[in-house]
């Protein structure tokens, strides 16, 4: 900035005559890009130690995550030889090459005890099939050739193509295997892609499951946010601002104190049951069950995410002067069309922008669902959790993860596009 | 929201049903949150209201829940509470060391997160930045990636750079905790310097100030607000966060939420109660002191464009 | 700067003084205080070595995550049977020699004195526990639930149920309600149609079922008055009815029993203070002590002849025990070469259902 201060000559009259030029002899042109440019620098040096540290420690080690959901060679890295022979035979049925292949990888296993590790992932593409492998394995030391017939001999089901084609299909690291299980789909037999029976779908329903509730969810936030921000917005500030604390506590109190309220609150034997109860609303016998449902997780997700739509919309009113629809009136409209058509419009970018905040938040809700959810109310978060926790599936909980990303994500770029991210509001 | 002197019957009645609406979602909004306060003081390990509650009798109020969270974990809770006793608490209580471990957590994160942050928001209120939305975008984005993809993800990360043998205790989770609070910092600093006039910064450069002069007396009293209530933002988000903990915190690493999770699993005694009370305090001097600091900004800020 | 640096190491002495010499996880709840009275305490006093306790809702859980990312945090874990012959064999465990166990008081080797398949490759039990259900004794005022066919039959008694989160001894207990005679569940359960029948039984209560996933959450359940009875691991239940008082009456009918071992995870920080911390917890005298607290049968057969009286000094532990005479009439072990094999498979085949 200080070189441009040396052109304080500027005059009108001298532009279309000569080249500016700074008291250094540059052209004014040249100097004024330098500048910019070293400004733009500038810039990008203070935001750059932070955009490095997002990128590594964030970026990174999530695309790192979502590599598991196409990568798992917890067979290919284990049983070599057989691999071997399934890239020098596109194709082949197995021979007694492959049997013999089969039986020195798995007498490795079970040296190295890694014949669960191997029959864990074959399982995935066929169930059912762990245990054979981890009965072969303990048998394979003593197998003597031929070996196909030594190997039948454990179990006839080792000669099923489709077993044969699981093991194929899993000597390579990288599969798609994983992005159709979570999309209830698998190979056949032959390979094409079909979905999978009835009694095994379970993942797109709960895709679907999950943005229905995220929907409901921001549904409900939005017809209790709208009247209230509309009062907040036409109070006058000193009330307002008072009012608006009502709405800020929640938000600045823990998560987990909240979600433990509404288990106190809406137990069985809770406040809210005891005193429909007391007060003879409610049978004593047949007390309301709002906990470890449905029910359960919409109310609390509803307390929790509601001040994320109040704000928004109260920024958006806050500024709306009465007079338009005062106008509206005196011309001879109802209230009710005054509202639609002169009103509500002006709130859109409110509504916007809070829906699409607390549908995004929704999405990936994990804690309540978790704690208040009971088996009806288990979001896709919650079959991430379990597939790392306790299944052990990783390659799946990927695969589930990164098709929850790609939507949350597309939903933010959405955001930024209506909203712009510079106008998330924070009280 | 006073109504029209034109205003019909029916409207006027709608108006009242709309007031009452509203008050009702206020109430829906705050009771849970207030609820738990008289609970927590139950001398019964419910957590309903009994009838001694209700009537106000004194002995249906005590201090056990609290007591609990004391001596849960000491070696010795029966002792005489003389200096032995306390020194027990201090170092074996489960919740005492959870306490600690969230405190520590909590400050390391919120100084890295504010430090960065604010470096960077300056960064992007430059009208020079490039490519200013989509590293807005990145780096807001930890906020709407659903926690437990930030969980997995961090844990194959941390596992991957062997992060608990650098010998650095709490690194990992301070990492990951000042990344969630990252996005509060950076919402609040840019706030603070929308409509700031560049040409303050320009006035002041040309007027042979250093960089560093300008920023301390120019830049800084006009963020300050900002640059607090994000780092306030940023060690709230820390001190409530408990999945990434579940996944990447070592045993000995357990906070608050985390003990909190496992008690509201296992026993929601009211112990887990006293706890909620405590941190709804806590949230009152918090929510307290962002407000100040919110209306000392707009005060700032008036002053600012009334010149 | 100075205030900060100040600051800092106020701070890292607390970290310091966190450390834990080892670490055990398990169960939480009235167990884990078991462990703690019975084994943690005299092992803190005999070596100096200082145990964390951490409980995880199934200890085998994290072993997989920490072992494959290298990254074990924990150096005993306390698993179920069927989880350590799995992780033993896919290499997740460090193996134990059976030799290095104490013998019996009065010298019988560790391999004679241990109950038979207690002690393996590489985990060694300390107890059997069982899985049971029990009931709020306040909701059932004329006629009592007293077999596992009760637990199904929401027609006689209704209100709320409460199963674990899992399809391991649910399924069973479900074809035992149905009929099938203890020895031939695991041949049942083997058909498609055994399976089936086995799912069609847990749906007669599947709507009225509250499902947990922590050891300590079934009397909480039933305390806070959530369901009327449930399923759960038979000390807990004992626990709060013995310690706490609540009107919980447990029905051994239909229960199904393991053995609970203690491991070391591949890899574990402090192996060797894990391996003497288990040899020492497994001893005759420690496994009798514990029964003090919880009413799990030891493993050892010298430990039963010390089993005694609960913490109270009045109630008598032997009646309350899984392997007690009186308890085992319809009683079912679980199989673990079923549960080994099938496992993921079934575990699969839960879920969906559940969430359907």
């Amino acid at each position: 900035m200080a070189d441009l201060s040396a052109n304080g000559a500027i005059t009108g009259s001298n532009v279309a005559v000569t080249p500016l030029s700074t008291t250094d002899g540059r052209s004014l042109k040249t100097a004024l890009a330098a500048a910019q440019s070293r400004a733009k620098r500038r810039a990008l040096l203070l935001v750059l130690p932070l955009l490095l540290f997002i990128l590594i420690s964030f970026v990174l080690p999530i695309g790192q995550m979502l590599l598991r959901s196409v990568h798992n060679d917890a067979f290919s890295a284990n049983m070599p030889v057989l691999s071997a022979w399934f890239d020098e035979n596109p194709g082949k049925a197995p021979d007694e090459a492959a049997y013999s292949a089969l039986v020195s990888d798995l007498r490795q296993a079970r040296a190295d005890k890694t014949a669960g590790l191997i029959g864990t992932r074959v399982n995935y593409d066929l169930a059912g099939s762990r245990s054979m492998f981890t009965a072969a394995a303990r048998k394979a030391p003593e197998l003597e050739p031929p070996y196909r017939d030594a190997v039948l001999a454990i179990n006839a089901d080792w000669g099923n193509p489709a077993l044969w084609q699981a093991m194929r299909s899993a000597s390579t690291p990288y599969t798609a295997n994983f992005y159709l299980a979570a999309l209830d789909m698998t190979r056949d037999p032959q390979g094409n892609i079909v979905r999978v029976e009835e009694s095994r779908r379970i993942y797109v329903s709960h895709f679907v499951k999950t943005f229905v509730f995220s929907g409901v969810i921001t549904a409900i936030c939005l017809i209790l946010a709208y009247p209230v921000a509309h009062m907040l917005a036409t109070l006058p500030l000193g009330k307002s601002n008072l009012l608006m604390i009502l709405v800020l506590l929640p938000f600045w109190t823990s998560l987990l104190v909240r979600t433990t309220s509404w288990m106190v609150l809406l137990q069985e034997q809770g406040v809210v049951n005891n005193a429909l109860v007391a007060t003879g609303t409610v049978d004593p016998a047949n007390r309301l069950s709002m906990m470890y449902n449905q029910t359960g997780t919409v109310i609390a997700m509803v307390h929790i995410l509601l001040p994320f739509m109040i704000l928004p919309l109260y920024a958006v009113m806050r500024p709306i002067k009465p007079h338009y629809v005062r106008a509206a009136r005196s011309l001879g409209a109802s209230s009710w069309t005054a509202f639609r058509q002169v009103y509500l419009p002006q709130t859109l970018p409110g509504i916007g922008a809070g829906a699409l905040l607390v549908f995004i938040l929704a999405v990936g809700y994990y804690i309540t669902p978790a704690l208040v959810g009971g088996a009806s109310g288990q979001m896709i978060s919650n079959f991430i959790a379990y597939h790392m926790q306790s299944s052990l599936n990783w390659s799946m909980a990927a695969a589930l993860a990164a098709i929850l990303l790609a939507a949350v994500l597309l939903l933010y770029w959405l955001y930024d596009r209506l909203v712009g991210i510079d106008n998330i509001k924070l009280g | 929201m006073s109504l029209p002197i034109y205003a019909t019957p029916l409207e006027k009645t709608w108006h009242h049903i709309r007031r009452i609406l509203c008050c009702l979602v206020f109430l829906f909004l705050i009771a849970p949150i207030l609820i738990v306060i008289p609970l927590s003081f139950n001398a019964e390990p419910y957590f309903t209201f009994t009838q001694k509650m209700l009537s106000l009798d004194p002995t249906g109020f005590s201090l056990r829940w609290y007591d609990a969270l004391l001596t849960t974990g000491m070696h010795a809770p029966e002792a005489a509470r003389g200096s032995s006793w306390w020194r027990d608490m201090w170092e074996h209580a489960q919740w005492i060391s959870a306490a600690k471990n969230s405190m520590i957590v909590g400050f390391f994160s919120t100084l890295l997160a504010t430090t960065l942050g604010t470096l960077a928001a300056l960064g992007l209120s430059r009208p020079e930045m490039p490519a200013r939305r989509i590293i807005m975008a990145v780096l807001i984005s930890p906020m709407i990636v659903p926690i437990i993809i930030t969980a997995t993800g961090l844990f194959f990360f941390y596992s991957s750079i062997r992060i608990q043998d650098w010998g650095i205790p709490y690194l990992g989770i301070i990492l990951a905790h000042s990344i969630l609070g990252i996005p509060f910092v950076i919402i609040t600093v840019t706030a603070t310097l929308v409509g700031f006039d560049h040409s303050l910064t320009r006035a002041a450069a040309s007027m042979g100030a250093t960089p560093w002069t300008t920023f301390r007396s120019i830049t800084l009293p006009l963020i300050l607000p900002g640059m607090i209530s994000g780092a306030l933002f940023a060690f709230v988000t820390s001190f409530d966060e408990v999945v990434v903990v579940m996944f990447i915190a070592s045993p000995d690493e357990q906070t608050i939420p985390r003990q909190m999770w496992n008690g509201i699993r296992e026993s929601i005694s009211p112990a887990i109660l006293s706890v909620a009370t405590i941190l709804v305090v806590f949230s009152v001097l918090l929510l307290t002191a962002v407000e100040l600091l919110r209306r000392r900004s707009e005060k700032m800020r008036a002053a600012d464009t009334s010149i | 700067m100075k205030k900060f640096l100040a600051l800092s190491c106020a701070f890292s002495t607390f970290a310091f003084a966190a450390q834990a010499d080892i670490t055990v996880v398990s169960w939480g709840g009235a167990y884990e205080k078991s462990q703690v009275e019975a084994y943690n305490k005299p092992f803190m006093a005999q070596t100096g070595t200082k145990i964390t306790m951490t409980s995880a809702d199934n200890p085998a859980g994290p072993i997989k995550s920490m072992v494959e990312s290298g990254n074990v945090t924990i150096d005993v874990a306390d698993l179920e049977y069927t989880d350590a012959l799995r992780l033993c064999d896919e290499g997740l465990l460090e193996p134990i020699d059976p030799a290095s166990l104490p013998p019996a008081p009065d010298g019988t080797p560790a391999t004679e004195d241990f109950l038979e398949g207690a002690v393996t490759e590489c985990a060694i039990a300390s107890m059997v526990f069982s899985n049971v259900y029990g009931f709020d004794t306040t909701k059932f005022s004329d006629q009592k639930p007293s077999t596992i066919a009760d637990f199904f039959d929401l027609e006689k008694f209704p209100g709320k149920r409460g199963m674990r989160k899992t399809a391991k001894a649910n399924l069973e207990m479900a074809l035992m309600a149905d009929g099938v005679a203890p020895g031939d569940v695991y041949a049942t359960l083997e058909t498609p149609e055994g399976l089936d029948r086995a799912f069609a039984m847990l749906d007669k209560i599947k709507g009225q079922t509250v499902w947990w996933e922590a050891g300590a959450q079934p009397p909480q359940l039933l305390a806070d008055g959530e369901v009327a009875m449930t399923t759960a691991y038979n000390g807990r239940l004992f626990s709060a009815v013995v310690t706490e008082g609540k009107p919980f009456e447990v029905v051994w009918d239909g229960q199904v029993y393991e053995y609970e071992l203690f491991g070391i995870p591949k890899g574990a920080p402090n192996k060797d203070e894990a391996l003497e911390y288990i040899k020492f917890a497994t001893g005759t005298q420690r496994l009798a002590d514990q029964t003090k607290w919880i009413s799990y049968g030891p493993a050892r057969k010298s430990s039963l002849p010390l089993v005694g009286l609960f913490e109270d000094g009045k109630t008598e532990m032997a009646p309350n025990m899984p392997t007690a005479e009186a308890n085992m009439k319809r009683s079912l072990r679980t199989s673990v070469d079923f549960w080994v094999d099938r496992d993921v498979e079934i575990s699969e085949r839960f879920n969906t259902w559940l969430t359907n």
